[in-house]
């Protein structure tokens, strides 16, 4: 099964006769090639070219760790030393690019930038802020707007850890949620999934008695998407009318008479794969709620990030 | 005696109608035979409003009648206007029973008929050819006379039809209008093509119409619907096979009809026979081109092929004396060279012999910067008397060929294509010769292809890219064939195709083996070598078996397994250009693995004895094959070896590669996957294709199956033979540079590509007004941000001009679908968008191997 030597990304290239103006006499003209990262298999941005944005981070700790100790600062180390200057210019710049990482991920310019690299070096130089941050203060903390910044930039970095925890970790539970027999089961087709039971429950429901009806009715109206953001990041939905009305249509059924090919039978049957169906979607939107939660702190922080260091570099230069 | 027609035209669509349009200007007596109410039934079955192109556009009209780009209801109507203006002697609903010519019979012209049933048998009938007048008869039974009869019925064809005993009574139809009307009965409906389903699932669709449905599948069942459902989309065969599971309808497998009875019919079934009710038959079985019609006219084909035309002057007569044929069924499916042929075929009758074809100044154009100096006429001459395969063209074959292709002239040493470079077209070269570099590293071991015969059929035949370096050795000129011309050639011309066949096996075989054969050294191998269609799924070489065939895998693909420990383990992928089987021969003994097609494919089969003693002659050759030999039982050795110890890894790796196959992997040459265990569904993806891509998302991230967290999202895998191309009017699907298909400006926005592509990954849309830029969000929070616009904003913002023909461009929708961002820097916007590295493009050939099962196991 060897293979004849030739390059994967193939197909065939119409040329000048076809693709074109098919009456050409011209050459074919040779397209600018672009360039194209040809990658194997997955790599997460985590580990991204082997960790080099870990190993740079590492060295930054290391080299302003050792610098702070090998430097001697008269009195002690502050921001407004030499050194703590340089620590601070790297710090703002560094914030500043990080800050970035939201413009670049929505301008889809051409270039052979990766959003993956991108994001692996804001994780790693971000957690380098820990070091050049409180370097930069010399532990000076204090309760003014210079340690507010610090405290903010410290927030932001917590909150980023955070969200590399639950990027870590939830997109397998969500896959796993999603997968069903079929293969994968979309967010759309939850919803419309769940309007097409609605519809079979409301026709199964027809031939039984007002009091009944009016339980079934119960999960019927039931906004699924109703419920407070604590209910959807936790996934508690205690009032649940659907489940409600599932125990209420199996009391109700024992002191009904039991028939051939009961609706109640029907209208509990449907009535449970609705459930299941809620269930799935619920766990869905709670994990896509954690996905994004995170991202609700991380980015005002970052903004009040960046007005608490315009003040911090203001009252610097000003009142120092 | 009954009046004569100087001439009879059948059909009224562009060509018909315009041959008649100019026999009545002519002030010819005619008579335009159409067998609907209306004119040009193809077009008007047209869906309302559609917008038909005239291309090619260089290409003069020529044609009493009008035609410019626009929609179908104005063309029709201007078409509808100018023919009652011309008094055109017009008779509809005349549909043609017969043709038969009434005047003596013709010596030595006679017919010969061959028709080959579905068991492979062929039954041929004689038919001897008379002279004009003549007799046309309806299916009315009425009769007309004719001098001359022109042919112009397109290919739409008729149904085909069921052949079992009872297939003629009244309750067998091939047509469900409405299938609400049909209430309270047992109803087959035999064929599992789309039309199949869609009537079969329309007679379920409400359950209070109490039809009892059954559908007959000849496949057996599968979980993957594809290989069950060979010929129908994949959602429409999904959808019949959940109706199936609900209880709605049966779906009888591997199932064919035996008998037909008046509310019976017996079927016969794997487990045997069985007789089931059935008030009524619904076959969609297909439809045959009206080939069996026009051979009854006594009108010959150019060969067996079902593709093939019927064999024509330069004039467009047939080989029945006066019957001339022109439009789709000649080969023309474009509306203005049918109506070109139209008024050309009635001038020829009307006795002007010297008109030059429509086409003559597009020819001029392609000679006219060739060295030489030749007339258009002179160069058709001499490339048929140069270019083997093009010798067995007729003349008007031939420049209608010259339309689809290239002239190209090189200086001595010019390079005409480059090893890797993407191609697809079929050289021909009509004067000079050229060098083939067999070796990348040294120029100087060249090859020489001479005068004559062709060069660049790899490409052709199996999508792949460039095999060697061709250079001019004297100053050359070529004939460079497209892709479809090329096809078309095969179909036309059968020893065309033998050649092109036989000479793809000789140069393939010594590429694969190299240096050092000749094609004399594999004459014999190649003479013996079969070239066989492989369908999806079946097997070429079963483990355990005895063999000392070599099979090369020309189109399509093939995956490896053997079975270790009682299951069936994937070994490896085998892409187009492969081989396999030389195991068994090299090293003797019984097949190691077994070999099966993931897509339909095309396999070389070599004579086991004839290569071996090949192989024998050749110390360096053995050497090397056994080389090769070594690597693939090493790689199979990793595998097997593992198989134990992490077993589930193997396993895993198994299931996922099946389960990518059964995505389409096997046909794809580059794919869209999401790492599912790192995807946050930010949709970042389907916002960067919709950014880079004039708003509009060629890919949907969620949708699409998912095995083992690997997630194949609904985005164009770019395959190897498109699907999307087969049926596209204006032309407009081509594969470029990259090796990306995408979809150029002609688009008309007919859909056929969305219907076509099995894969769902082609969206008819308009294209949404220019959004503010990014920083005017960002900072003003004007316009809806990154991504798709809302459908709302798009309708709010789409600036209308008042002009009825801009307006309504700006409306139009157009068949969208990824373009692997072609001629963006830095490659495919999703996977550069991507901020955890879920989503990434690969050709299947890198994903699939073992290297896959190390980084699992990490």
């Amino acid at each position: 099964m060897a293979t004849i030597p030739h390059n994967p990304d193939q197909g065939d290239f119409e040329t000048a006769a076809t693709s074109r103006d098919s009456t050409s006499t011209k050459a074919p003209k040779k397209a600018p090639r672009v360039r194209r990262d040809r990658v194997s298999t997955h790599e997460s941005f985590l580990t991204y070219g082997r960790g080099r944005w870990a190993k740079i981070a590492i060295g930054i700790f290391v080299v302003s760790l050792a610098t702070y100790l090998f430097i001697d600062v008269e009195p002690r180390h502050n921001g407004g030393s030499w050194y703590g200057y340089t620590l601070g210019t790297i710090g703002l710049g560094l914030i500043l690019w990080l800050t970035l990482l939201g413009v670049r991920k929505r301008a889809i310019t051409p270039g052979r930038w990766s959003l993956k690299a991108w994001t692996s070096a804001h994780v790693y130089l971000g957690l380098s802020l820990i070091a050049i941050g409180t370097l930069h203060a010399g532990f000076q903390l204090g309760w003014n707007v210079h340690t507010l910044a610090w405290a903010l930039m410290m927030l932001v970095i917590v909150s980023g850890l955070f969200g590399i925890w639950v990027y870590a970790r939830l997109p397998t539970a969500m896959s796993a949620n999603r997968f069903d027999a079929e293969g994968a089961i979309t967010e759309k087709q939850m919803i419309e999934g769940l309007k097409q039971l609605d519809r079979q429950i409301h026709d199964a429901a027809q031939p039984l008695d007002p009091e009944a009806a009016a339980v079934v009715d119960k999960s019927l109206e039931e906004n699924v998407f109703a419920g407070s953001a604590y209910a959807r990041v936790m996934n508690r939905y205690p009032k649940c009318q659907t489940r409600a009305a599932i125990a209420d249509v199996r009391k109700l059924r024992n002191f009904r008479p039991r028939l051939e090919d009961d609706p109640f039978e029907k209208v509990d049957t449907l009535l449970s794969r609705k459930e299941a169906l809620l269930a799935k979607l619920r766990r869905h939107l709670q994990l896509k709620s954690w996905l994004q939660s995170w991202l609700f702190i991380h980015v005002p922080a970052t903004f009040a990030l960046i007005a608490a260091l315009s003040a911090h570099v203001i009252s610097v230069f000003f009142y120092w | 005696m009954t009046e004569i027609f100087k001439v009879a035209i059948v059909g009224s669509g562009p060509a018909g109608m315009s041959a008649a349009s100019h026999a009545a200007q002519l002030g010819l007596n005619h008579v335009l035979l159409e067998k609907t109410d209306h004119l040009s039934d193809t077009i008007y079955k047209y869906q309302k409003g559609k917008h038909v192109m005239a291309t090619p556009s260089q290409l003069i009209l020529r044609s009493d009648q009008e035609f410019d780009a626009g929609k179908r209801e104005d063309i029709l109507g201007k078409w509808n206007d100018r023919t009652a203006e011309l008094k055109v002697n017009v008779k509809f609903n005349a549909e043609v029973k017969s043709i038969r010519g009434t005047g003596a019979p013709i010596p030595g012209s006679i017919q010969k008929m061959v028709a080959r049933a579905r068991d492979g048998t062929t039954t041929t009938t004689e038919l001897q050819r008379h002279a004009p007048p003549y007799e046309i008869v309806l299916t009315n039974g009425e009769t007309l006379m004719a001098e001359n009869v022109v042919l112009a019925i397109g290919t739409q064809g008729n149904p085909n039809l069921m052949r079992c005993p009872g297939g003629n009574l009244p309750h067998v139809t091939y047509q469900l209008d409405d299938p609400f009307v049909v209430v309270d009965q047992h109803i087959t409906v035999i064929g599992t093509g789309d039309a199949g389903i869609e009537n079969a699932r329309g007679l379920v669709e409400d359950e209070v119409q109490g039809n009892v449905v059954s559908v007959l599948n000849r496949a057996q069942k599968s979980t993957n619907v594809r290989e069950s459902f060979a010929t129908a989309k994949e959602p429409n065969a999904k959808a019949l096979v959940d109706d199936d599971a609900a209880g709605r309808l049966t779906i009888w497998y591997e199932t064919e009809t035996k008998e037909v009875e008046p509310g019976w019919i017996t079927l016969t079934t794997r487990d045997g026979e069985e007789r089931i009710r059935c008030d009524r038959i619904i076959a969609r079985i297909g439809s045959a081109p009206p080939r069996g019609f026009v051979e009854g006219c006594g009108i010959e084909f150019a060969s067996q092929d079902r593709l093939a035309f019927p064999t024509l002057s330069p004039v467009f007569e047939s080989t029945a004396p006066g019957i001339f044929v022109i439009g789709a069924l000649a080969g023309y499916p474009l509306i203005k060279h049918c109506m070109n042929q139209g008024y050309d075929a009635i001038e020829f009758i009307n006795g002007n012999t010297a008109l030059k074809p429509a086409d003559q100044p597009l020819l001029d154009a392609k000679f006219s910067s060739m060295p030489g100096g030749r007339s258009v006429e002179g160069w058709l001459e001499f490339l048929q008397a140069n270019v083997s395969i093009l010798g067995g063209m007729t003349t008007l074959q031939l420049r209608e060929f010259m339309l689809d292709s290239d002239m190209r002239a090189y200086k001595k040493g010019q390079v005409i294509f480059e090893r890797n470079d993407p191609g697809s077209s079929l050289f021909a070269i009509a004067e000079g010769s050229v060098a083939v570099r067999i070796d990348p590293t040294d120029p100087n071991k060249v090859v020489p292809i001479y005068k004559g015969s062709i060069f660049g059929e790899v490409g052709l035949i199996s999508g792949r890219r460039r095999g060697a370096t061709i250079v001019a050795a004297e100053d050359t000129v070529c004939v460079e064939i497209s892709r479809n011309a090329a096809l078309k050639l095969q179909s036309q011309v059968p020893t065309a195709k033998k050649a092109i066949e036989r000479i793809s096996t000789e140069r393939q075989l010594l590429q694969m083996f190299g240096a050092g054969l000749t094609p004399g050294d594999i004459a014999e191998v190649v003479d013996d070598a079969k070239i066989m269609q492989i369908k999806a799924g079946d097997t070429i070489l079963r483990e355990g078996d005895d063999g000392k065939e070599i099979f090369v895998i020309r189109v399509g693909s093939m995956i490896v397994e053997k079975q270790v420990g009682g299951k069936p383990v994937f070994l490896s992928y085998l892409p187009a250009g492969s081989y396999v089987g030389e195991m068994a021969l090299i090293a003797g003994g019984q097949r190691t693995a077994s070999v099966r097609a993931a897509v339909k494919s095309e396999v070389i089969k070599i004579d086991g004895e004839k290569f071996e003693a090949v192989l024998k002659s050749k110390p360096a050759l053995l050497e090397r094959a056994r080389a090769e030999m070594d690597l693939r039982r090493q790689t199979n050795a990793v595998i097997e070896s593992k198989k134990d110890s992490i077993s589930s890894v193997v396993d895993l790796y198994s299931e996922q590669a099946a389960f990518l196959v059964a995505q389409g992997l096997g046909e794809a040459t580059d794919v869209l996957l999401i790492d599912e265990t790192l995807c946050v569904g930010c949709d970042n993806c389907e916002k960067a294709c919709a950014d880079s891509h004039d708003g509009l998302s060629r890919l949907d991230r969620e949708a699409g199956k998912t095995f083992a967290n690997l997630h194949v999202p609904t985005s164009c895998r770019h395959c190897e033979h498109p699907h999307c191309m087969a049926d596209c009017p204006p032309n407009a699907i081509h594969r470029g540079p990259d090796g990306e298909v995408f979809i150029n400006d002609t688009c008309i926005g007919c859909g056929n590509c969305q219907r076509n592509c099995p894969y769902g990954v082609i969206r008819m849309d308009k294209v949404p007004p220019k959004k503010p830029s990014l920083l005017n969000w960002l900072f003003f929070g004007s316009g809806p941000g990154p991504g798709e616009p809302p459908y709302k904003w798009s309708k709010k913002n789409t600036k209308y001009t008042g002009v009825p023909e801009i307006d309504e461009a700006l409306d139009r929708k157009k068949a969208i679908k990824c373009d692997m961002c072609a001629g963006i820097d830095g490659g495919p916007s999703c996977v550069r968008a991507c901020p955890t590295g879920a989503a990434i493009r690969v050709a299947p050939d890198e994903f699939l191997t073992v290297a896959r099962l190390e980084t699992e196991r990490a």
